[in-house]
């Protein structure tokens, strides 16, 4: 089985949101559109996203971190929101294992965003149809386009590579072994809806260096030659 | 949660139409075996076209919440695993079921097909729809109930209390209302009515009292360190991506201030449980046609204030990624 979804690197994640703009810009004219604002340049504007790029200050200062965090639907491998829809409008694809919604039979009733507890799900306030992330499954389905373009919106747009995506469940996939290898989380685990959707974990590099790497611990005179220059030219002296 | 009024009225109105039913045939019931005085077929049936108004009224105040009603009959489609679903397939059978039960009776369609015991319990068509009725009425509030008690992201409502709460107080102001039906066409049932209603709203003082004493001391599962998978007690929001309303800032929050959220569920302490309470008693002592109405009308806007509560007390998981606009 195939079960298509992101890998959300946040170490390298800089919070530019530009996943969120390619996002509106390819889905609002394409098939999941339109995604609708109101009041845009008003006060209090608001519209639909399928996706956010929301911010977080972890510890006390000085001793903080920024962690730019991108959310959109996690395409659950075991959607709470889709056995409650009454319509059956909302479903999860057999064949890729991505959330849809049928617009054509949603009534807004609202009920499946009760039952996401990651408030991905967006009502569209002049379709009245519930909205989320696809995703964008008319760009990773269409065959005219050639295999590099075969990707969402936000993955083609991110400047630093942040987003992969791929199938979580072949195991050499990109993203199985990037969530393999480098510590790859899902949100909310408490809940057991088994978020196909992996965030990859802040990470720090740091050098570690012990006395005996400095020290040749295999000299077997335990001496070493350090000279010490007393302003004589040296070998960094050398003009070539 | 944000407490939506199409849904307020929609449960508070056919939980009363259904507890009105059920007081109907629990008084046919006593009276075909002659522990109470028998009605006329018109009580009866005037009761259920009481009822149907009610059922009707809040199946129409329930469009205003979807976004699409002129699709709302494919929401019968997925009863096998959505609550809703159900809930939208047993309405209809029970505005069916009360159609006929008045309908039956307006006719006088109630010659007995068999009568059980030495001449004690007749069985006719009004008992049989009766019969149905009242399971249809309980499976409908099982249904409303667990549309909220299912759903395990809302904690404050995934409990049996919930379940519960709907029927007791539903059942209990659906008898309240037979009560002062009776009390306007002056029969004698007001002291059998208003006792049931007594009990029922007591039995609902408990469950609630229950939900609230649970909810108080809830610990919910989902935090701010397992929303965004960072292991650190010190989290702190920056900004939500935008700095308008969302859907998701509107549809999960009450903006309302933690007063006016302890006033209004004092209102409803008050107005549900003791006020018609000592009313139906006063009513009992002096005769009075006037507060059963009036124990009625204070217990129903109580409960409307108890539903918004319901909501308003319920704390959506997602509010941990809408703490801070920017
Ligand atoms: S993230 Fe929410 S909307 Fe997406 S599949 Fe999971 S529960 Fe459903
Ligand atoms: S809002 Fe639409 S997709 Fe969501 S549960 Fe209701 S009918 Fe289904």
């Amino acid at each position: 089985m195939t079960q298509l979804a992101l890998v959300i690197d946040l170490n390298v994640c800089v919070g530019c949101h530009a996943c969120v703009t390619s996002c509106k810009q390819w889905n609002t004219s394409g098939w999941a559109g339109p995604m609708v604002d109101e009041n845009p340049y008003d006060a209090d504007p608001t519209g639909t996203f399928f996706n956010r790029v929301q911010t977080f200050e972890v510890g006390n200062y000085p001793q903080t971190e920024t962690v730019h965090f991108p959310k959109s639907c996690l395409h659950c491998e075991d959607p709470p929101c889709v056995p409650v829809c009454p319509t059956g409008a909302s479903y999860k694809r057999e064949d890729n294992g991505v959330v849809l919604v049928d617009y054509d039979k949603c009534i807004g009733c609202k009920y499946c965003s009760w039952a996401c507890p990651y408030g991905v799900r967006e009502l569209d306030e002049q379709q009245k149809v519930m909205k989320k992330c696809t995703l964008c499954i008319d760009r990773i389905t269409d065959q005219t386009l050639p295999e590099s373009e075969r990707k969402p919106a936000c993955v083609l747009a991110c400047p630093t590579s942040a987003r992969l995506y791929g199938d979580v469940h072949d195991p050499d996939s990109e993203v199985s072994v990037a969530i393999r290898e480098r510590g790859g989380y899902p949100l909310m685990p408490e809940w057991g809806t088994r978020p196909a959707n992996h965030y990859l974990p802040r990470r720090k590099t740091r050098m570690h260096i012990t006395e005996d790497e400095l020290q040749r611990a295999d000299n077997p005179l335990t001496k070493e030659d350090i000279t010490v220059y007393t302003g004589e030219e040296t070998l960094d002296d050398v003009t070539w | 949660m944000h407490p939506a009024f199409s849904v307020i009225f929609l449960t508070t109105l056919i939980g009363a139409a259904q507890g009105l039913f059920l007081a109907l045939f629990t008084g046919q019931l006593y009276a075909s075996i002659r522990l109470i005085e028998p009605q006329t077929d018109v009580f009866y049936a005037v009761g259920s076209a009481l009822a149907l108004g009610l059922l009707i009224a809040g199946l129409g105040a329930s469009f205003f919440h979807l976004g699409r009603p002129e699709r709302a009959w494919r929401a019968a489609t997925r009863w096998r695993t959505s609550w809703l679903s159900r809930e939208v397939i047993v309405l209809p059978m029970m505005m069916a079921v009360v159609f006929f039960y008045g309908l039956f009776h307006w006719l006088e369609w109630t010659d007995p097909f068999v009568v059980l015991g030495d001449d004690m319990l007749a069985i006719d068509a009004t008992f049989v729809i009766g019969a149905v009725g009242t399971l249809v009425a309980f499976a409908l509030y099982v249904c409303t109930a667990m549309i909220y008690a299912s759903v395990k992201f809302l904690e404050e409502w995934h409990s049996p209390y919930t379940v519960g709460n709907f029927i007791f107080l539903g059942a209990g102001s659906g008898f309240m209302l037979a009560a002062a039906y009776s009390a306007y066409i002056g029969n004698h049932l007001v002291g059998f009515y208003g006792t049931w209603a007594v009990i029922l709203t007591l039995l609902g003082l408990a469950t609630r009292g229950a939900t609230l004493v649970r909810n108080v001391g809830l610990r919910h599962k989902s935090n701010l360190q397992t929303a965004i998978g960072v292991r650190h007690r010190t989290i702190e929001q920056k900004s939500q991506g935008f700095t308008g309303s969302s859907f998701n800032t509107r549809e999960f929050f009450h903006h309302k201030s933690p007063e006016f959220l302890r006033l209004v569920r004092l209102a409803f302490l008050v107005l549900v449980f003791p006020v018609p309470i000592l009313l139906i008693a006063l009513a009992y002592v002096t005769q009075s046609a006037t507060l059963p109405i009036i124990a009625f009308v204070a217990q129903y806007l109580g409960l409307l204030a108890e539903r918004w509560y319901f909501f308003a007390e319920a704390r959506h998981p997602q509010n941990l990624y809408y703490q801070s606009v920017a």
